[in-house]
């Protein structure tokens, strides 16, 4: 295991490079910590893959050096570079039998039986596939098979990292929840350092203690999730973390207060001030989880017709017109649901400001 | 137009695809059928298309009978999970193609195309080919395909199953603006409780190949008539613990035991099973009445600004789910706390005896 270290790094799928928007990967100057639990989040086509390609050695960046530890692997294929690889779809042997499967890897490296055999059993154990050891990897269900695939990448402790790649699309729903969980114990236990890329905020957030979340070839910000939830870097973290995503509209600054039409939010004294202080286009964003919406008045609520509520089961989704924006407000599954009309306000410490869509801070 | 299967039986190779299936989907009616993978939801929909046949049972269209009528001679559009256009058509030929087929006249292709294209934000790419599109856009063109003709029955196959999740999001609220302006009755088929609760509308939730409930859909989730309905009707998963009920009393395991209170006291001695989502376990006492549960926590997950905690009780996996966030380190000690008025209640057999909002599943039209 090791700390890997991706040293401006950029990388454009094109021989020549003119111009900067050529490249698929801007600059990535990224430390990853050995025994992390990281995610790389971000919709198709950001870069994300790209990136994972150069970490296991499938590509080379056109710029930059990859570095494991003080090993630098850069000029390294694959198969030297101690990393695991789980991918969406599950990468088996179907006619070897589970044990089999999970014990290949380290016979290919020519490991002791003693050690395959106690090693293959414990994975085994944390995956739960101590029953089904000894059957045929095919006539197993999609989630064993999975399952069989995650234990293939746990199982050499030699490695400096194990990426998964979308390890999860094919699951459905309730057995997510499990296999997930299980990754979380194993991180827990095994203390590896695991990349887990996904364009599932969901699976991002609640895998990792760091998510990486890219855009168009950048990363646009690393944090815990806490951290992309309540302090987006930028507009789109704001917009692609949450569900819905966070609510956005134009304002202007005004004393202590910003408008918005014709509507004065008052807001605290730091948020004024970068208000007053911002060049660019000035946008307040607020999640929807922290608009207060009531169905009766509410002292400096401000009045808002109610255009839509959603049943999500847990909670409802409220959208209301305000200032011919609309914005989204989440409630509770057994609070008082808003007729046509409501009341929101706008809790000064869940205000964010974005110029140019970049977070005021 | 309405749609009326009778008794429909699908049998490949001896197995059971489709078993007994009857369902009235009215005319302009929105529907989400919910079921994991290989339950049965593709074959439904493609009997329901005309592109197979049933083995026994009847397809009736508005009381006529359709069974074994070819797709082609049905008013019927769908969308399947593999994006599939034209490779060598551009974005608006392919969008186009349902109405040359049937020989509209060009300036009311031109403007229905545009009309649609609109709809689903495509207007950008018409020159381009679908090689060219992200996998979104390429799906969204497949859309507009099958949205061109105002055909009676629009079917949907996972359709947004192979898209980013943000995307998802987005389609699918545009999809319900394009469901509510249509005459046609919609079928969509999903294997995710929360996609199928934005969808609203009715739901069939389906289980190796049979039908386990009808109804509103928001009204089956609060009224899932048997254990499998719930679970399948749930994400993240319910939680089910087995118990007795003596003389109004619940006990559930060594540790838990509820005094006597309606509606519980209605039902005689014995064991049942009792259900709980996992939104309403909290962390925190919510009023007097509560029931503690004791356990050490397994994992936590927090996805910004909730809380998931996973433990055991009683030898039952628990997961509960807080709004907020609340770190707390595995293996530690936590309380969670739950109003037993939120409990489902379940026959040892699975039917449902009593549901937290009184819905019986009755009024939920049970099968």
């Amino acid at each position: 295991m090791a700390q890997i270290c991706l040293d401006e790094i950029a990388h454009s799928y094109l021989p020549d490079i003119q111009k900067d928007d050529e490249y698929a990967l801007k600059r990535i100057h990224n430390i990853w910590e050995d025994g992390g639990a990281y995610a790389l989040l971000g919709p198709s086509g950001c870069g994300k893959t790209t990136l994972l390609n150069i970490i296991s050695g499938l590509l080379k960046p056109s710029r930059g050096r990859v570095k494991f530890g003080d090993t630098d692997v850069t000029e390294l294929p694959p198969e030297k570079r101690n990393i695991a690889q789980v991918f969406q779809f599950p990468v088996l042997y179907d006619t070897m039998s589970v044990f089999n499967n999970l014990a290949f890897p380290l016979k290919n490296r020519g490991f002791d039986k003693e050690y395959i055999d106690r090693r293959v059993r414990e994975v085994a154990r944390i995956l739960e596939l101590e029953p089904v050891l000894n059957k045929k990897a095919e006539g197993l269900g999609a989630d064993a098979k999975q399952k069989i695939s995650l234990g293939r990448g746990l199982v050499r402790e030699d490695v400096a990292a194990i990426l998964f790649d979308e390890p999860l699309t094919v699951i459905d729903p309730q057995l997510k929840w499990q296999l997930r969980c299980k990754l979380k114990e194993i991180h827990e236990k095994l203390q590896l350092t695991l990349i887990y890329v996904t364009h599932d905020q969901i699976e991002a957030l609640t895998f990792a203690d760091k998510i990486i979340v890219m855009y168009e070839g950048w990363i646009v910000q690393t944090g815990t999730p806490q951290e992309l939830f309540e302090y987006p870097n930028h507009k789109f973290v704001g917009y692609f973390i949450g569900s819905p995503g966070m609510n956005f509209v134009p304002c202007t600054a005004e004393g202590d207060a910003i408008r918005v039409g014709n509507a004065l939010i008052p807001v605290d004294e730091k948020t004024a001030g970068l208000a007053k202080n911002a060049r660019g286009k000035l946008e307040m964003g607020i999640r929807p989880l922290y608009l207060n919406i009531s169905c009766t008045p509410v002292e400096g609520g401000f009045e808002v017709n109610v255009k839509g509520v959603e049943d999500q089961g847990s909670h409802r989704i409220v959208s209301v017109d305000f200032e011919g924006e609309t914005l989204k407000a989440r409630i509770a599954e057994n609070d008082r649901v808003p007729d046509t009309t409501a009341w929101i306000t706008f809790p000064k410490e869940w205000i964010r400001l974005f110029a140019d869509e970049h977070l005021l801070k | 137009m309405g749609l009326t299967l009778e008794h429909v039986n699908k049998v490949v190779e001896g197995e059971h695809h489709l078993a007994d299936i009857s369902l009235e989907l009215a005319s302009g009616s929105r529907n989400v059928i919910l079921g994991r993978t290989l339950a049965g939801k593709t074959s439904l929909l493609r009997l329901m298309a005309g592109l197979d046949r049933p083995t026994s049972g009847r397809v009736l269209v508005d009381g006529r009978d359709v069974t074994g009528v070819s797709v082609r001679k049905r008013s019927v559009a769908m969308v399947y999970q593999q994006f599939i256009n034209y490779p060598s058509f551009t974005v608006y030929n392919n969008i186009a193609s349902p109405l040359k087929v049937s020989g509209v006249p060009g300036d009311e292709i031109e403007s229905r195309v545009m009309e649609t294209a609109g709809l689903l934000h495509l207007e950008p790419m018409l020159d381009r080919l679908p090689s060219e599109l992200s996998g979104g856009q390429q799906q969204r063109v497949a859309i507009a395909r099958a949205l061109m003709k105002d055909t009676d029955l629009l079917l949907l196959d996972e359709p947004l199953v192979n898209l980013d999740y943000k995307l998802r999001e987005e389609l699918l609220e545009e999809l319900q603006a394009i469901f509510d302006k249509r005459k046609s009755v919609v079928v969509y088929t999903t294997t995710e409780p929360s996609e199928a609760l934005k969808l609203g509308g009715n739901i069939v939730v389906m289980d190796e190949g049979r039908i386990m409930q009808t109804g509103k859909t928001s009204h089956v989730y609060r009224s899932p008539a048997t254990v499998k309905t719930a679970e399948l009707f749930s994400d993240p998963p319910i939680n089910f613990f087995n118990g007795r009920i003596e003389n109004g009393r619940i006990t559930i395991g060594q540790d838990l035991a509820i005094d006597n209170q309606a509606p519980f006291n209605t039902l005689s001695p014995g064991a049942y099973r009792f259900g709980v989502r996992p939104n309403h376990l909290y962390l925190t006492r919510q009023q007097d009445s509560d029931a503690e549960i004791r356990s050490t926590v397994e994992i936590s997950e927090i996805n910004g600004s909730e809380t998931f905690i996973h433990f055991k009780f009683d030898g039952c996996q628990v997961v509960l789910h807080e709004v907020g966030i609340d770190i707390r380190k595995i293996g530690s000690e936590i309380t969670a706390y739950v109003n037993p008025q939120k409990f489902f209640v379940y026959s040892e057999d699975g039917d449902l005896l009593i549901s937290p909002d009184g819905l019986a599943p009755d009024d939920a039209k049970e099968r």
